[in-house]
């Protein structure tokens, strides 16, 4: 744990205008809300899309943000890691009662950072990408316009499982942002994040078949948090928008009945 | 009042266990006691709740917020207070305050987020509201025996034995009154600044203001805008630092350069030359030459009190000799007749709930506690947040609470590693926490440093490193 945090003092992060979807269940049963964090070049629609209803209809407050630079939240080209667990600290926080953080790709990596500086009732990974020298070996077509400035490229043929109808993958691929350079390079070197307060329990999904993250990857991480990852073999990168959106989602919602 | 389900009702209590001087004593096992539902207290229920303790708080007053809420009776908050500290050290290391708010909140917000912060963490239905804590003494197995009643004295007394007690009752509301010749035949008014809520109150006075800590100088600045006329008397003379220098919040430029690892020496004088290049030698006002560096009082932040000297709109003075029927004679010989004075002489620590040698406390009232916290050979007692920092005192608080529920935790896992720990406290008890030489006075007894302070804390919560705990 650390306590010191002189940098951080002396150098808060600066406020920007933040978009946050919401679906709330029609009555209120006391459940935790539950925060969606999209991964780089995604944004809260992502999880609009289907999951947010899914998760109201199930009885759990839902929330959606789009990290700085992302979807409809304002314009943030400098952005650092920092900023965006900044961001889902900052939304989490505003919640009215202890959140669970749910976090996609490398949105995964920034719900591990904020985890360090918001005690979470628990904590989803989904598909993470958690970056260092694997992420880029692994996605050489991906990483390497990323080292010389460009984005990180996402294709859709890499996200989506080809169960998807190929108008609905280029619907969404279209619609994709990017992160800032900053950010892509600071996930490609990997630090750790510190470790999480408060000790919520950690569960981290994925797919084998993800083209993005390995199954060594997938499972070096759920270690980290001492547990195997849950898998749904067959779909894609981003989970929540495949055909099949609905069985990680229902998964995740029961282990969060029963353990947060 | 409600109270949740699964730690049991401490007003039923089941059957008494035990007795006290005649009287039924209910146990709570292993649960925890808190004093106080202020900025610590609160902090103090929310770490214990996460380390798996059950927690009871008692809370004299009907809501949480302690001094921001500054309805309550007891509260040092006036109208127009404003946090000295920014944001980031304002805030619990694990709560942020929202992006919206300003660097500087007003009390009104912080109290918000007092709300926000015991809404989120579930931490109400902990709280006995309109309930004083009157006794707390040690019971057997380094347990202790709580006493309490309705505040205000009526109904009847009940005595719970919890496992540990934090006391986070606040040190700032006993009021510390000086003493003159004179003043009780004084015919104008004289209020602590406890008492003091509103500008209002010194409208149209002719306003004599005591003391220069971060209060005197706040009624002070208001007098300038309110009052007829205001003396501000200080008997000595103080550094006056900015909210914002070279662009951006005080404090944050000072961790600049402690990030940066710029001696102590080298940031006083980064920090007067700043000083002398703005605002410039105050002495030009009137104000005596300060008889210290910078840093070696409890720093005052204040932009608005030199540009209201600046306006002639408050007259420094020295310290106040006697008070006469009608007027005020000063240490230098001059007389000036005020209406209305006020006291801003700070406040004493008060723990009129238990006995002072538990706590160390000698005849001047102060208590000997390691890190200002732990007492010496009680390790199932802490006090919370008696600490005068250099910048925002929640993240301080914070930790002080981390600790303390794992220090309880690794008694249970590990008697003789919390023995060890205990021990190495106590052979510090006397250490200060700061690296200026403070100036001698009641107001510094809890004079730390933040960053001398937090690395201790983390030095703390290294040697009580638990498995799964990191
Ligand atoms: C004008 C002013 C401005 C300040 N500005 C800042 C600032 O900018 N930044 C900062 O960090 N700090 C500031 N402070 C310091 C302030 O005291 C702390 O921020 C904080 O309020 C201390 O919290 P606490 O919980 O320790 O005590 P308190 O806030 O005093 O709370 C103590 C609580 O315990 C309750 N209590 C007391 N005795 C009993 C009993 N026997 N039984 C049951 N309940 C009891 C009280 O009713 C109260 O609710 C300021 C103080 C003042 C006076
Ligand atoms: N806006 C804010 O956020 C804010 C506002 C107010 C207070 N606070 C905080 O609240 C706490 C209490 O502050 P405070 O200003 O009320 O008290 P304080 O810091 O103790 O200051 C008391 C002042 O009165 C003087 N004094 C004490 N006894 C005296 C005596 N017998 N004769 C003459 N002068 C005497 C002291 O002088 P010496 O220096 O000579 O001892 C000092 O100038 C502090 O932590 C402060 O930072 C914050």
């Amino acid at each position: 744990m650390k306590v010191m945090r002189a940098r951080e003092w002396a150098f808060p992060i600066a406020p920007v205008r933040r978009e946050v979807r919401r679906a709330t269940p029609e009555l209120d049963e006391g459940r935790p809300p539950v925060l969606f964090v999209p991964g780089f070049g995604h944004g809260a629609w992502v999880f609009a899309e289907h999951w947010l209803e899914h998760t109201a209809d199930r009885g759990f407050p839902a929330y959606a943000v789009s990290l700085r630079g992302h979807g409809d939240s304002a314009k943030a080209p400098k952005a650092t890691l920092r900023a965006y667990a900044h961001d889902v600290a900052q939304v989490a926080a505003s919640l009215p009662r202890r959140a669970v953080i749910v976090g996609h790709g490398a949105g995964a990596l920034v719900t591990a950072h904020a985890l360090a500086r918001y005690p979470a009732r628990a904590a989803v990974l989904l598909s993470p990408v958690f970056g260092g020298a694997g992420t880029a070996l692994r996605n050489p077509m991906l990483s390497l316009p990323a080292l010389f400035g460009g984005g990180l490229r996402l294709p859709a043929g890499q996200l989506f499982s080809r169960e998807l109808p190929s108008n609905a993958s280029r619907g969404y691929a279209a619609r994709l942002g990017r992160a800032s350079t900053r950010a892509q390079w600071q996930l490609l070197r990997g630090r750790t994040p510190q470790p999480p307060v408060g000790d919520p329990p950690v569960l981290v999904v994925g797919s084998p078949d993800d083209r993005i993250v390995s199954d060594t990857a997938l499972r070096r991480v759920a270690r980290g948090y001492g547990g195997a990852p849950l898998l749904f073999p067959g779909m894609g990168h981003d989970l929540m928008l495949d055909t099949r959106w609905r069985e990680p989602i229902d998964a995740i919602l029961d282990w969060l009945e029963k353990s947060a | 009042m409600t109270y949740s389900a699964g730690y049991g009702d401490p007003e039923s209590g089941g059957p008494a266990t035990a007795w006290r001087d005649g009287w039924p004593v209910y146990d709570r096992s292993g649960t925890v006691c808190v004093i106080g539902a202020g900025p610590s207290g609160l902090t103090a229920m929310k770490n214990l709740k996460e380390h798996g303790f059950g927690v009871d708080c008692y809370e004299r007053d009907t809501s949480v917020g302690g001094a921001w809420n500054w309805r309550h009776d007891r509260s040092p908050v006036y109208a127009s207070t404003h946090l000295i500290s920014s944001k980031p050290f304002s805030q619990f290391p694990d709560f942020p305050m929202p992006d919206s708010w300003p660097d500087y909140p007003k009390h009104t917000q912080v109290l918000e987020y007092l709300e926000h912060y015991a809404d989120h963490f579930d931490l109400k239905p902990h709280i006995w509201f309109g309930t004083e804590v009157v006794k707390v003494e040690p019971a057997e197995g380094e347990r202790w025996d709580v006493t309490t009643r309705s505040t205000g004295g009526y109904g009847g007394e009940r005595i719970h034995r919890y496992a540990a007690v934090v006391i986070a009752n606040g040190h700032n509301w006993s009021p510390k009154r000086p003493e003159y010749e004179g003043l009780e035949d004084f015919k104008g008014e004289v209020i602590h600044a406890a008492q003091f809520k509103d500008a209002a109150q010194l409208r149209n006075k002719k306003v004599l203001v005591i003391g220069a800590g971060n209060t005197g100088c706040d009624i002070a600045v208001e007098a300038a805008q309110q009052a007829a006329r205001c003396w501000h008397s200080t008997r000595r003379g103080y550094w006056y630092t900015p909210k914002y220098t070279l662009g951006r919040p005080a404090d944050q430029v000072n961790d600049l350069m402690l990030w940066l690892k710029l001696p102590l020496r080298a940031r006083q004088f980064l920090a007067h030359r700043t000083l002398k290049s703005t605002v410039g030698d105050l002495t030009r006002f009137g104000l005596p030459q300060p008889d210290h560096k910078i840093y070696e009082t409890h720093t005052i932040v204040n932009s608005q009190l030199v540009y209201y000297l600046g306006h002639g709109a408050v007259s420094p003075v020295g310290d106040v000799a006697r008070f006469h029927r009608n007027s005020v004679e000063l240490k230098g010989g001059e007389v000036i007749e005020p209406d209305l004075v006020v006291l801003a002489t700070g406040y004493h620590p008060s723990f009129d709930f238990i006995d002072g040698n538990l706590l160390g406390v000698d005849a001047s009232g102060r208590p000997r506690l390691a890190m200002h916290a732990f007492p010496k050979r009680q390790p199932t007692l802490a006090v919370a947040g008696l600490l005068q920092p250099d910048s925002g005192l929640f993240p301080l608080v914070h930790w002080q609470m981390v600790a303390f529920a794992r220090m309880l935790r690794v008694r249970e896992a590990a008697p003789a590693k919390a023995v060890a720990v205990q021990r190495r406290l106590e052979a510090e008890l006397d250490r200060r926490w700061t690296t200026a030489k403070v100036k001698d006075s009641t107001r510094h007894w809890f004079e730390i440093s933040h960053t001398t302070y937090l690395k201790a804390i983390q030095r703390l919560l290294d040697e009580l490193g638990l498995e799964g705990a990191k």
